[in-house]
């Protein structure tokens, strides 16, 4: 079996071959950023002593931890809570049924209130939603516009336009076209998830369409003149070379946006009150209990390792789909 | 004189804010089936320019091109090139650097056809070794083979050559040079190719074509050259009708059109 790379340090090290080399890269690739974690743990815990607020002492480490772990506690009742509620369900239907054959049983969904892992789940399937559907838009345009010279001319005052206006402004906007638009009997999805996905992807496309023109823009004009050559149609001429081309840059731009998508999401959570991690948040504002702090803080924190993970996430499928393995990706 | 390939008075104006950039005039060149013809004339002169009218790549702004009574004006198959940087697309191997362009002429062929043709053109390049290599794992002169490879591959009706060794090496050259020559003798192409080495030229052309210099470059003399083949480079060194072609074509170059430097 092949160790992966970053382990060959530490097999090294137990074997005892140059100890000296392998101490110094295990602690330039572990002991650094451990280093540096806690220095920062150290800062923000001083710092946090000495800001009071109204709530009480800014939240440290400490009490940060203790509220992560009570919001795991309270995900968990509330499952069994929900777990107990449709066993009653069942149970009571099962005796109705003994009793009355003709009985058609229903199972009444539940109805407790989100706990902070639900709001997460909320968050992640809006996000991703709108990436997706946001990228599928986005590409193809981003292709056409990096074809024509001519086209980008006239479509990039627009983007230019668009692409630096913040959620905040979209919303209202979103928000009455929405629900004048979107009525319906039994609608699919809420209108609020409807609203904040849209918001989600109007600030997010942007950076997609103009890397990847720039990606299809720049496709050496050597390539371009082969396809001319071998008169490759306009799919083949997309797919067998503009796009093998202009994949870095698609990815660039695939990346600033999913990076944008998640930080407009939680804004555009909390001012539309639409469920997920932004609304959690501002609930706990509003809320204003001793615990709300720590809580909102468990947020942020939370927040910025799934951005983080989100990234690594798009730089793994880079990888897969990339054609150059020997490229350094980070 | 049957002409295959006819270029009648070609010229072509770039724009500019002011007049118009006049690149080459004047071209008038026949070629027959078969002929070997290569393009020599100092960097700039519109050697390029003008394989590129016959590519179809660019279009002549007064005269034009006829292959086999048809004019040429866009950019297609029977017109292969081989660019000088190979242009191979480096997320394709060898074989389906070829294959893309195999698949563009033989439509209606079985995969096995298809499959068949691929392999017969790598083999003639003696690159059936290394088919499933992407071009970053091959060298120079390998990308270089597979790139002549497409091309042939193609069955052109002119095969179009744009300093194709200009990059290489000179052992390496040599190599290609010959294999060149072999296949050549093997498959008889019509072939115009840009060189800006004179022993390369007159090693593998029928005529050579000397360019004078731009702007406004036209054809300034043609050589003849009357060896007989199959021509081995070493013997020719020492032949006096060789070294006479060479005189002639090196004294147009630095004594007729020496380039003045600035």
């Amino acid at each position: 079996m092949k160790l992966p790379v970053f382990l060959e340090p530490y097999v090294a090290l137990v074997k005892g071959v140059n100890p000296k080399d392998n101490a110094t890269l295990i602690f330039r690739q572990l002991g650094l950023p451990v280093v540096g974690l806690l220095v920062f743990m150290m800062v923000w815990s001083g710092a946090a002593k000495n800001i009071e607020t109204s709530l009480g002492n800014f939240p440290g480490p400490v009490e940060v931890y203790n509220q992560f772990t009570n919001l795991v506690d309270e995900h968990q009742a509330e499952k069994e809570k929900a777990q107990a509620f449709f066993e009653r369900q069942q149970a009571r239907n099962e005796a109705r049924m003994a009793q009355d054959p003709d009985f058609v049983s229903t199972i009444r969904p539940y109805t407790g209130a989100p706990t902070f892992f639900d709001q997460i789940k909320t968050s992640l399937f809006t996000v991703f939603t709108a990436f997706v559907i946001g990228s599928l838009i986005a590409i193809p345009i981003g292709i056409l516009i990096g074809m024509s010279d001519g086209l980008y001319r006239a479509v990039n005052p627009i983007i230019q336009l668009f692409k630096p206006v913040s959620p905040l402004a979209w919303l209202p906007l979103v928000t009455l076209v929405v629900s004048a638009l979107y009525i319906s009997e039994s609608p699919m999805f809420q209108t609020a998830f409807i609203v904040s996905a849209i918001t989600v992807l109007l600030s997010s496309i942007w950076s997609t369409i103009i890397n990847t023109a720039v990606g299809v823009a720049t496709v050496s004009k050597d390539l371009l003149n082969v396809s001319k050559v071998l008169n490759l149609n306009a799919w083949t001429h997309v797919t067998k070379i503009l796009i093998p081309s202009a994949i870095p840059m698609i990815f660039t731009g695939l990346r600033i946006s999913l990076g944008i998508a998640w930080m407009v999401l939680i804004a555009a959570e909390m001012l539309s009150q639409s469920p997920g991690l932004g609304k959690f948040i501002w609930d706990q504002f509003q809320n204003g209990s001793s615990e709300s702090m720590s809580r909102i803080m468990v947020a942020v924190l939370v927040i910025g390792l799934i951005g983080f993970f989100l990234d690594r996430l798009m730089l793994l499928l880079q990888k897969t789909v990339s054609w150059d393995k020997s490229a350094v990706l980070r | 004189m049957d002409a295959y390939l006819e270029l009648t008075d070609v010229e072509i104006a770039f724009p500019t804010p002011t007049v118009p950039f006049v690149a080459i005039q004047n071209i008038n060149l026949k070629i027959k089936q078969g002929e070997f013809i290569s393009l020599i004339g100092h960097s700039g002169c519109g050697k390029s320019t003008v394989l590129n009218i016959v590519a179809g790549l660019y279009q002549a702004t007064k005269g034009g091109v006829i292959l086999e009574g048809k004019e040429v004006d866009q950019p297609g198959p029977e017109r292969a090139v081989v660019f000088q940087n190979h242009s191979l697309l480096p997320w394709l191997t060898a074989y389906q650097n070829v294959e893309l362009a195999v698949k563009q002429v033989m439509k209606k062929a079985s995969k096995a056809e298809v499959k068949d043709w691929i392999e017969h053109n790598l083999k003639l390049v003696h690159m059936d070794h290394a088919m499933h290599k992407r071009p970053d794992e091959l060298s120079g002169g390998m990308k270089q083979r597979v790139g002549i490879a497409r091309a042939l591959s193609m069955q052109p009706k002119v095969l179009l050559m744009d300093e194709p060794f200009g990059a290489l090496d000179a052992l390496t050259r040599a190599h290609l040079q010959d294999s060149l020559m072999e296949i050549q003798n093997e498959l008889n192409n019509t072939v115009i190719m840009i060189t800006h080495d004179v022993d390369e030229a007159v090693l593998l052309s029928d005529r050579i074509v000397m360019m004078t210099n731009g702007p406004g470059a036209t054809i300034g003399e043609i050589a003849e050259i009357n060896l007989p083949r199959p021509r081995n480079r070493v013997v020719l060194t020492e032949d006096a009708a060789y070294n006479h072609y060479r005189q002639q074509v090196l004294s147009f170059l630095y004594e007729k059109q020496a380039k003045v430097e600035l």
